[in-house]
Formats: structure tokens, C-alpha cells, sequence
């Protein structure tokens, strides 16, 4: 393999793994915050992804603003439905709560097949986002793979920056770890598991509306990344986000040299990782020990 | 005598945080071993070592001269420690009887016999029966446990270890949520399990401690600061600014 | 750790024991009468009922009986399947050792997703096994170990001497056995030791610990067990389909098998299949146009709100609801 393959490789790695980091926050903080189980989460990517082939043709150029147009929008929603449906599972045990959001998960592919039909789609790029750049002598890399990095990067700075810097932050860290008490500091808890959703939705979404243009649309992709992502938050560990990264960019870099290295079963080494995890360090590799 | 069971230098660290800190005791059979201390000594993580939940950071654990130390808890209760919790973990919907059954069904599990009826197992019964009469629970016995009163479930508790016929008795706070009725009965208990058993007792309530204990051990911070009968203990001035002060 | 499942009930009532002991015997035995006179149609499904029957039950060992919620079930039923078609090459194979087969594929994948999942406890379990079952979809659906994502086909359907799975008395027959078989079985294991240690492990787990029991080995046996009944049900439906394909380790397959068991009453042999029944019926019905009209184009949407509606105002599913509705006192 040549340097200017293998570094290609490399950044499609790391951008993969970053992509996946954000789907799975958007997962580790609901189910760290709330303990629930959300099938539904991948529902969630597939929605951003459609959101963005809808909205593409309404913002032309101003991919940005689109971006944030459908943060809002998958945030309003993530609220209503946290309202409406899963604050009904907090009380509920794993097994009901697994089976709930598995309906649910057809219910949204059936609204999906409803509204927007089951043929695949592409996202067009405005045009400062397309092509690409050299990288060595024979390969191009493109301009808009660089960008979904970058992107995700700045999410995951400000996700770091709300919950490590911000009142609010400071919030969500005291209710994963002592719901009661951040009860009877007269903080609204139910408030905050509705804002701690909408966010988690909303990081979902905007994952899915960055692959979009990437990976196009399709009707099972949010089936493949919700697992992908389990995955993910098995190997990094129990309530960690730093451990969701490591091990996003972890699967990233598996992933993407298994499909090169072992075409056919490229598809299982993620999972031949998660085996290993499993053997030598069971509760993740940044989980606590319980 | 020796010891039945020999603790030595043991010591837990989480972190940077050093939770019990160079713990040393014995415990022999006839008698009752308490061990108190405030809130933090150290106490449950050592009762967590002792019954193997959590492993020891450095030391020795010996069980009548055979270091267990490494053992798992499943392999030390079947070496003979028993162990009730804190928190009552008994099996709530299955009867008083079954809840001891089942517990001294692990002494002799034969899991391969799957055509035979569990309740029919003669050896679990009988230890069961045994552990029951031993707890004063007999009458009750085809009552479901979850609706005994809450002295009853800690009875059980103790029963439950008792059907595993342990030599030695890892008990935390089973006086938890008592009143003073429940309190004597589970005392009585305690002083006829004294003589066939060694006994570790950890306890909040000093009345009962100093009626029961034949030897008291006490840790600040996860280190032992006296040890002794319980006369020299209520005497230690260590002990009394430490601990005992406000109360005595 | 996953908080406390549905109890097993405590049959103190005689009349009780006497009931569901005789209630599984007699519908046996009534189908068993039944079978010829069933006709094409009513054979094929009363069979398609029973293989899932089977598989719902070898669940509820591990679910009801347990308390482990797996939600990778179907890989284990897809490898018995596979392994049944695979085995049977171009020559076709006897019952006698195709099916040991099969159930030993299946438990052989069951004891490494087991050993290495039971390293884990209550959402991580349930993530990790299903992670697993997808790996071994990806195994069947790219590699070319089956026909990739179109399937293989059978060219000779299993025999036992005179018995041939391609007629049609004879798939039922040997289903009905099976499943008999695996009733039985599970209730034997139910009311044994190696039972009650499993419920002592689904209530609490660490009193069973306390006590002097390795639980992570009856945990892996009960998950090997399961396995490898899901297996024999996988091999029924390869016998009798004479189709497989990956789909039948897909995580919906894993997720209906799990919605059975509730629908039918966790924790009961009889739940497993009075769930595998309704879950059929009710797919039947609302993908048929004759029942609910338009609305049969899209019954992912009314499965899905019906599941919901279920779990959410029956999580006791229907003998739950049996039981609130009768005068029978506890």
C-alpha cells in the first residue's frame, strides 16, 4: 500500500469513527442520564439523513444553515417525543423498554416508507463543498470528507465544553450519577431528561445529515449504525464519552483497513474487536469497574 | 485456639483512596466479633473482602490455615463463609422454606439431574429445616417471604446463611430498621449460633454490640484503632474520642 | 443488573398444578388427532406455528426462566438452519445426524457468544448479543458460506428411514414431536434443580453467589441450552421450508421472538406459546387486506403500534391477563 493510499485510508478511518462518535454520544447520554435503552436511536440517524435530501433543495448553498435548521427541527421533536412517549419507559424495565422502542423503530420506518418512499437517494453538495484535493501523487481526497470531520470535531468540542464548563452540564453530570438528589436540589428533573433527550436526538440526526451526502439514503441505514454504535459503547465503556471516542476511532480504523485487508468479511471485524474487549477488559476500555 | 478464620495486613485501595488500610483480626468459634466504626471506616469494603465480593488489594485471608484470599465467593461460601447482607437479599416470591432450600441446595447442586423434582432433594430440605428451627422460623416456613414483617426477613437472612451450614458467619447490620423486640430475638439467635460458629458482626447499634461482642474492633478511616473485649474498648480513650465520645 | 422479570409463578394451588400439566397434554394430543384432517393450508401454518413455538420457548428458558434478556436468539435458530441445509449437500442426510447437528452448531456458537457476553450484565448483555447475532448475519450474508444475501435451497429434504421431511404428515408429525419434546423438557428443567437455581439467579443473583453457586456456569449452561433448542427449531424450518436465508439471523427475527414470549406471558412454557400463535395471527391479519384494507400495505406501522400498545398496557402479557380477569383466588 502506498502512502498516498494509506493515508487516504486514515482519513476515511478517522472520519468514519468521528461520525460514529456522535451517534453514540447522542446514545450514551440518554441511556447514561436516563438508563433507558433506545432502539430507536438509529430512527433517529435515518431522519437526520432523509431531513437533509428534503431540505437540500429549500438551502441550496447554505449547507450550514441547513445543518442547523435540522438540529432545531430533530431537537424540537426529540423534546415532543420525550413528552409524549419515552418518559413513560423510565420506570419500565430493560425488556419493555427494548421491545417499545422496537415498535417504535417500525413505526418510524413505516412513516419513513409513507412520507418519503423506499428508493435510495443522494444528497447534492453545494458547490464550495464538493471536489477535492491532491493528496500524494496519484490519489484526490474530497474537500467535503475533511468537512464532516471537522464538524463532528467541533460538536464533540462543544458536547466536552456543555458538560464539563455549563451549569447545565454540571447538571446532567449530577443526575447520571444521583437522580434523588438532584430531585431534592429542587432542580426540574423531568426538564432536564427532556432537554437531555432533545440533545441526544438532535446529535443523532445531525450525524446522519453530515453522512448523508456520503452515504446516500437509504431505508435500512439506520439499522446498521444503531448496532455499529452498541458496539461502540460496549468497547468504550460504562457511561463513558471519552471511551465512546476511543473506541468510535477505534471501530474507524478497524473497519475501514478490514474492508481493504479482508474484503469478504470486513464486516466482522468490529465485532472480532468487541470479542477481544470482552475477554481482556469486560467493562470497557475507560468503563469503571463495577 | 487458632483462629478459624485470619486476616492479615489486609488492605484495599481505589484509586488514590485507601479504603481499609493494614486491617488485622481474628476470628475463632464461640465467639462473637464485632466490628464498628463511623460512617466511612472502611467496614463494608471489608466485609466485601472477607466474603470474597471485591478483592483485596494487599493481605492475607486464611480459613482454618488455607489462604482463600484468591477465591471466588461462590468458592469460599462453599468453603464454609456464610455471609447476610445489609440490604435484605432474600427471594421474595418464594416461601420462607424454599428461600432456605434453595440456598443449601448449592452445598450439594447436582445440576445434571434435571428429571428430579428440586423440592424433593433430601439434603437441602433438611438443611433448610435445620437452618430454620435454628432462626426461629419454623412456623413460617410455607409463607411467602415477601410478606414477612421486616425483623422476619432479616431473621431469614440470616437463616438463608445459616442452610449453607457455614463455620463462619460474615454478618452486616443485621440488626438494620430493628426494634427493640425484633433486636432481643436476633440477639438470642446470634448468642445460640455463638458456640458452633465464628462471628463477624458488623454493627451501628453500640447497646447491642457491647451485649453481644466477646471481642470489638474498631476503624477510623479504614484502619484499625483498637482491638480488644469490650471493657478495654469502652475504656480506650482513643476509642472514646474517636467514636464513642458524643455517646458515652 | 435487569431489574426483576415477571415471577415464575408459585403453584401452590393444586388445582393450579393439575391444570398446566394437563393443558399441554391434551392440546397435544388433540393435534396429534388433528393432523390429518387439517387439510394443505391448515398443516403448513399449524407446523409454521409450532417451529416458532419452539423457537419462543427456547427463549423463555433463558429470558422467563433466567431473567437474561438476549437479543440475538435468531442467530442461533438461522445456524441450526444453515447448518442443516449446508450439511444436507447435494445428497440429502438422515434425521439422525443432521439434527444433533444442527442443535450442536448452534450450541457450539451459543457457548462463545455466551461465555464472552456473560461478561456483562443487564443493557451491555443485551447490546452485546446482539452485536453477536449480527456478526454472524454478516458471516452468512457477504462470505460465500451460504448464497450470500439470496439464501440457500435444500435438494433433499432430511429422512429417517421411512420418514421423509418432504411430505407433509410427516414435517408435522416430527414437528409435533419436537415441540412435545421441548415442552417437556423445559419443564422438567423447570421444576429440577438446575430450575430453581436459574429462578434463584433471575431474582437474585447475589444471594445466589453468597450462597456457594458459580453463577456465570448455569448462566452459560442455560445459554447453551437455549441455543441449541433454537437450533433444533432452525432445523424444522430448513426441513421444512427446504429454503434458508440470512434474514433468519436478523435482529427483527431475534426482536419477534422476544415480543412472543411477552405477548404470551413471560415466565410461563405456555406464554411461549400462546405467543408464538397470536404474534402469527396478528402479522396474518394485519398484512391482510380482507381484515384491515389499506392499512395491510403498511402493517409495519400498525405491528409496530400494536407492539407498543402491548408491552405498554400488558406487560403480562395474555396469561397476565387471564389471571387478573379470573375469580381464581392466588
Amino acid at each position: 500500500m502506498d502512502l498516498g493510499t494509506f493515508l487516504v485510508q486514515c482519513l476515511n478511518a478517522v472520519q468514519y469513527g468521528l461520525l460514529l462518535f456522535l451517534v453514540a454520544s447522542g446514545l450514551t447520554l440518554i441511556f447514561g442520564i436516563m438508563g433507558v435503552i433506545n432502539l430507536a436511536h438509529g430512527s433517529f440517524y435515518m431522519i437526520g439523513a432523509y431531513l437533509a435530501f428534503s431540505l437540500a433543495p429549500l438551502f441550496g448553498d447554505r449547507f450550514i444553515v441547513m445543518l442547523l435548521a435540522g438540529v432545531v427541527l430533530t431537537a424540537l421533536l426529540g423534546y415532543v417525543l420525550e413528552w409524549a412517549f419515552f418518559s413513560y419507559l423510565y420506570q419500565r424495565d430493560h425488556l419493555q423498554q427494548v421491545l417499545m422502542t422496537y415498535g417504535l423503530i417500525l413505526v418510524f420506518e413505516e412513516l419513513r416508507s409513507i412520507l418519503v418512499g423506499n428508493d435510495v437517494h443522494g444528497v447534492p453538495l453545494p458547490a464550495w463543498l464538493g471536489g477535492s484535493f491532491a493528496l500524494g501523487d496519484l490519489m484526490s481526497y474530497p474537500w467535503y470528507r475533511i468537512f464532516a470531520s471537522l464538524a463532528c470535531v467541533v460538536v464533540a468540542l462543544g458536547l466536552y465544553y456543555v458538560v464539563n464548563r455549563t451549569r447545565l452540564g454540571m447538571m446532567i453530570r449530577a443526575g447520571a450519577s444521583n437522580r434523588d438528589m438532584v430531585r431534592g436540589l429542587g432542580i426540574d428533573i423531568r426538564r432536564l431528561y427532556r432537554i437531555v433527550f432533545a440533545a441526544g436526538v438532535a446529535l443523532g440526526a445531525l450525524a446522519g445529515m453530515i453522512a448523508a451526502p456520503m452515504s446516500s439514503v437509504y431505508p435500512n441505514m439506520g439499522a446498521s449504525v444503531l448496532i455499529i454504535c452498541f458496539v461502540v459503547v460496549v468497547i468504550g465503556g460504562i457511561g463513558s464519552i471519552t471511551g465512546a471516542l476511543v473506541a468510535a476511532l477505534l471501530v474507524g480504523f478497524v473497519d475501514t483497513f478490514g474492508k481493504v485487508f479482508f474484503a469478504e468479511l470486513s464486516g466482522v471485524g468490529i465485532y472480532v474487536l468487541m470479542a477481544i474487549i470482552l475477554i481482556w477488559r469486560p467493562e470497557g476500555l475507560m468503563g469503571r469497574k463495577t | 485456639m487458632t483462629a478459624l478464620l485470619s486476616v492479615q495486613s489486609l488492605t484495599r485501595r481505589f484509586g488514590g483512596l485507601v479504603a481499609v488500610s493494614d486491617v488485622t483480626l481474628d476470628l475463632h468459634r464461640g465467639e462473637v466479633h464485632a466490628v464498628i466504626g463511623t460512617n466511612g471506616a472502611g467496614k463494608s469494603t471489608l466485609i466485601n473482602m472477607l466474603s470474597g465480593e471485591i478483592e483485596a488489594s494487599a493481605g492475607q485471608i486464611r480459613l482454618d490455615g488455607q489462604d482463600i484470599t484468591r477465591r471466588s465467593q461462590a468458592l469460599r461460601a462453599r468453603s464454609g463463609v456464610g455471609r447476610s447482607y445489609q440490604r435484605t437479599t432474600i427471594f421474595p416470591e418464594f416461601t420462607v422454606h424454599e428461600n432456605c432450600r434453595l440456598a443449601a441446595q448449592a452445598a450439594n447442586p447436582r445440576p445434571w439431574a434435571f428429571w428430579q423434582d428440586a423440592r424433593s432433594c433430601a439434603s437441602s430440605n433438611a438443611a433448610a429445616d435445620e437452618a430454620l428451627q435454628a432462626a426461629g422460623l419454623a412456623e413460617v416456613a410455607r409463607r411467602v417471604a415477601g410478606a414477612l414483617s421486616h425483623g422476619a426477613k432479616r431473621q431469614l437472612e440470616v437463616a438463608m446463611c445459616l442452610a449453607t451450614r457455614p463455620r463462619v458467619l460474615l454478618l452486616d447490620e443485621p440488626l438494620a430498621g430493628m426494634g427493640a423486640e425484633e433486636t432481643d430475638r436476633m440477639l438470642a439467635l446470634l448468642q445460640r449460633l455463638k458456640a458452633s460458629h465464628a462471628i463477624l458482626l458488623v454493627e451501628h447499634d453500640m447497646d447491642a454490640v457491647f451485649r453481644i461482642a466477646d471481642r470489638i474492633t474498631v476503624m477510623v478511616n479504614g484502619a484499625v484503632i483498637a482491638s480488644g473485649d469490650p471493657a478495654s474498648i469502652r475504656d480506650n480513650p482513643q476509642v472514646r474520642t474517636a467514636y464513642l465520645g458524643e455517646e458515652h | 443488573m435487569s431489574a426483576v422479570l415477571a415471577p415464575m409463578p408459585v403453584e401452590t394451588n393444586r388445582m393450579n398444578r393439575i391444570f398446566s400439566t394437563l393443558l399441554p397434554i391434551g392440546c397435544a394430543a388433540l393435534l396429534a388427532v388433528a393432523g390429518p384432517m387439517l387439510g394443505a393450508y391448515g398443516t403448513d401454518f399449524v407446523v409454521k406455528v409450532m417451529i416458532l413455538s419452539i423457537f419462543a420457548l427456547s427463549l423463555q428458558l433463558l429470558v422467563g426462566m433466567t431473567g437474561l434478556v438476549s437479543l440475538g436468539h435468531a442467530a442461533f435458530y438461522g445456524i441450526g438452519a444453515y447448518a442443516t441445509v449446508l450439511a444436507s449437500g447435494k445428497e440429502g442426510g438422515s434425521i439422525a445426524w443432521l439434527l444433533p447437528l444442527a442443535m450442536a452448531s448452534a450450541a457450539g456458537y451459543a457457548l462463545v457468544v455466551g461465555a464472552l457476553s456473560l461478561r456483562t450484565r443487564g443493557v451491555y448483555f443485551i447490546m452485546v448479543t446482539l452485536a453477536f447475532a449480527q456478526m454472524a448475519f454478516f458471516v452468512f450474508h457477504d462470505t460465500g458460506l451460504g448464497g450470500g444475501s439470496d439464501g440457500i435451497y435444500m435438494y433433499v429434504r432430511p429422512v429417517l428411514g421411512a420418514l421423509d421431511m418432504e411430505n407433509r404428515l410427516t414435517q408435522f408429525y416430527v414437528v409435533l414431536a419436537a415441540l412435545v419434546f421441548t415442552y417437556g423438557l423445559l419443564a422438567l428443567i423447570g421444576r429440577s434443580r438446575f430450575g430453581a437455581a436459574l429462578a434463584g439467579i433471575r431474582v437474585n443473583e447475589q444471594r445466589m453467589r453468597a450462597a456457594g453457586f458459580p453463577v456465570y456456569g448455569y448462566k452459560l449452561a442455560a445459554f447453551v441450552i437455549a441455543g441449541a433448542l433454537a437450533g433444533l427449531a432452525g432445523f424444522l424450518l430448513a426441513a421444512r421450508d427446504g429454503v434458508v436465508n440470512p434474514e433468519l439471523l436478523s435482529w427483527h427475527n431475534s426482536g419477534d421472538v422476544l415480543l412472543m414470549i411477552i405477548l404470551g406471558g413471560l415466565g410461563h412454557l405456555r406464554g411461549a406459546v400462546i405467543g408464538a400463535v397470536v404474534f402469527t395471527v396478528l402479522k396474518e391479519v394485519l398484512s391482510t387486506q380482507a381484515f384491515v384494507g389499506p392499512l395491510a400495505d403498511h402493517w409495519q406501522l400498525t405491528l409496530g403500534l400494536a407492539i407498543i400498545a402491548f408491552v405498554a398496557l400488558l406487560p403480562k402479557g395474555i396469561i397476565g391477563l387471564a389471571a387478573r380477569l379470573s375469580p381464581r383466588a392466588a
